[in-house]
């Protein structure tokens, strides 16, 4: 496997006011490789992955993808480098359909008239059911606004969105979350698509058995620090470590003394 | 239930879940509508209302009577073209109630650039400007008269993008604001005697071809334009189309400046119909366009709607006004009806949402 580091973070920090929401983050996720972060609620999760995804400005630290370092000032920056992000809240417009939602801000268009370019529907929808085939997205009708559809189909529709624009790297924050058994099973089998196709992934996870059947690797976050890095495919790790480190009862040797120490300034 | 046919990759289609388009709903009111006067008109009248009963079948409509049929568009047409603005402000999930008062200053300002500097053979005996904007072409006020307009709308446009204050008072301020300045303008005077090119805008039958212009206009750029689909996406979940890049400050922006060119080519085509201008014209204007969208399906919470729609909400007006006219009721009944109308349009449409969001 071609072992090209995708993304890196160096210090990476993210305070709001007085809350340490993120500190000093170093993580690496390499070309194929699909990582977990796990830890409790506010352990710095979310915050980690809008520091990424450009969403928010973090307060300091380095973020290296594909070799340069970047700054990306809106989540569209972000998605031109490649980096494609299924939210925790749905970024769905609730009342247009499959195409239009996955197309929605990089329209294809036919001709090209400023902001009243005319749109090309067409192509859109052809490459739409491409992606869904891709990867293995069942949707009954694609013109049925995402209003009329399921959670499961809701969540499908956002994680093909990642498959039509063949990003570099996708992230996705909980995205089994509000599903039921069926659908959880749905959007796994797309997690395993993507890793077979060798294509990154930072998944944010409550769930453990979801993450020991997909993770290669699980980066736990506790009190906005990273306290373990466990190579959960080659090392004898049970999901009662992971606990563990959740929790606080343990903590890796080398982020000792960093990790939870405080997350809250005076 | 329905049964849905799991294909191997999304490509299945099930056609029975294809939803008939919303305006077709619409539609069947209107004819509603229609037979109601139909039958009321030969019961109490008898007349029929639209169709032609004196048995002169000549022309391509003879079957109608053309005459009732023409009244009855060009007297919603003006305030049409206003509701095509509305249109899209509530689509994108704002309201705008500054329409009326902006048709109010833009046509004071448009109109003292129009006038001619001889009446019958006398000076004109209330110029506003001197011999300078006397007798020019009627492209000049024309443009004054949409820079107004426009001016007014990016004001609003900025309030509600930049200070986040909610569209109502936004517009509500522009509102009451621009309703002022078209006093303050001539202190109340009208503004008349238009030149001859000026007064051919809005003459005969052109308010209605200005505004079936426009709508087809504009039910091309809402259906197939990035503008169209971002204006959708933004009323339809904000944080969505910022998460996908949507620029929506600026995207809003645009709307409100958009209904303000509407209402200032409202005021325009009405000052030249009239052949003068008012500082109260257009009052209640931007409420009576508010409601051809809401009859016409448009949802104000945003996202939902389509220029057919309102279209067909500004026939239902149209046949409205002209139906009791035609039983010869009082006006205030027609209010009343309206009243009662515009409710049962946003009752009718939540129904029919929660119907479709039971189906699938």
């Amino acid at each position: 496997m071609n072992d090209e580091i995708v993304l890196e973070t160096r210090d990476l920090t993210k305070h709001y006011g007085g809350v340490f929401a993120l500190e000093g983050a170093d993580f690496t996720l390499r070309n194929g490789e699909h990582v977990a972060i796990m830890g409790d609620n506010g352990a710095g999760k979310s915050t980690f992955v809008r520091q990424i995804t450009g969403v928010e400005q973090r307060t300091r630290g380095e973020i290296i993808f594909n070799g340069s370092p970047v700054h990306f000032e809106n989540p569209m920056d972000a998605r031109e480098a490649g980096i494609e992000t299924v939210f925790q809240t749905l970024a769905l417009a609730d009342e247009l359909d499959v195409p239009d939602n996955l197309f929605l801000g990089r329209e294809l268009i036919r001709f090209n008239l400023g902001p009243f370019s005319i749109l090309d529907y067409r192509s859109m929808r052809e490459r739409t059911l491409q992606a869904l085939q891709e990867t293995g997205v069942k949707i009954p009708n694609i013109r049925n606004i995402i209003r009329n559809m399921s959670g499961g189909q809701r969540q499908c529709v956002a994680i093909a969105r990642t498959a039509t624009f063949h990003s570099k790297l996708t992230i996705m924050d909980e995205p089994t979350a509000a599903l039921g058994v069926q659908e959880t099973a749905q959007v796994e089998n797309i997690i395993r698509t993507l890793k077979d196709q060798g294509d990154p992934l930072i998944l944010i996870s409550h769930n453990m058995r979801q993450v020991f059947d997909l993770a290669d690797r699980v980066v736990v976050l506790r009190r906005g620090r990273i306290c373990a890095n466990l190579d959960i495919r080659n090392e004898d790790i049970t999901g009662e470590d992971v606990v563990s480190y959740i929790t606080g009862a343990r903590t890796q040797r080398e982020y000792e003394g960093t990790a939870g120490t405080h997350s809250v300034a005076a | 239930m329905n049964k849905v046919v799991y294909g191997t990759a999304g490509q299945t289609y099930d056609h029975k879940k294809r939803a008939l388009p919303p305006e077709l709903g619409i539609f069947i009111a209107l004819l509603v509508i229609v037979a109601i006067f139909e039958l009321l008109g030969a019961l109490f009248v008898g007349q029929s209302l639209l169709f032609d009963t004196k048995g002169r079948f000549d022309g391509p409509l003879g079957l109608f009577n053309v005459a009732r049929l023409k009244i009855m568009i060009l007297q919603v047409s003006i305030i049409g073209i206003i509701a095509i603005g509305s249109t899209q402000v509530i689509i994108s999930g704002g309201i705008d109630l500054s329409p009326g008062s902006v048709v109010g200053i833009s046509g004071m300002i448009a109109m003292s650039f129009a006038q001619v500097a001889e009446v019958n053979g006398l000076p004109n005996p209330k110029p506003v400007f001197g011999a300078w904007a006397q007798d020019i072409p009627a492209l000049v006020p024309i443009i004054v008269g949409l820079c107004v307009g426009l001016a007014a709308g990016l004001v609003n446009g900025a309030l509600i993008a930049y200070t986040r204050i909610p569209p109502f008072i936004a517009t509500l301020g522009m509102m009451v604001f621009a309703r002022g300045a078209a006093k303050w303008w001539t202190k109340g005077e009208p503004v008349s005697f238009p030149s001859e090119s000026f007064a051919a805008i809005g003459s005969g039958m052109m308010p209605v071809v200005i505004f079936v212009s426009l709508a087809i206009l504009f039910h091309i750029v809402l259906k197939y334009t990035v503008y169209g689909k971002h204006t959708y996406a933004v009323g339809s979940n904000e944080d969505a189309a910022r998460m996908s890049g949507i620029k929506i400050q600026r995207h809003k922006m645009m709307v409100y400046a958009i209904a303000g060119l509407l209402a200032a080519t409202a005021s325009i085509v009405l000052c030249s119909k009239n052949l003068t201008a008012q500082s109260g014209m257009g009052i209640m204007y931007e409420l009576d366009a508010i409601a051809m969208t809401v009859i016409g399906g448009v949802s104000l919470s945003g996202g939902r709607g389509s220029i057919v729609g309102t279209v067909l909400g500004a026939l239902i007006f149209g046949v409205i006004i002209s139906g009791f006219t035609f039983l010869r009721l009082d006006a205030f009944y027609q209010e009343m009806v309206k009243g009662f109308i515009i409710v049962s349009a946003v009752v009718l449409d939540q129904w029919r949402q929660q119907r479709a969001a039971a189906r699938s």
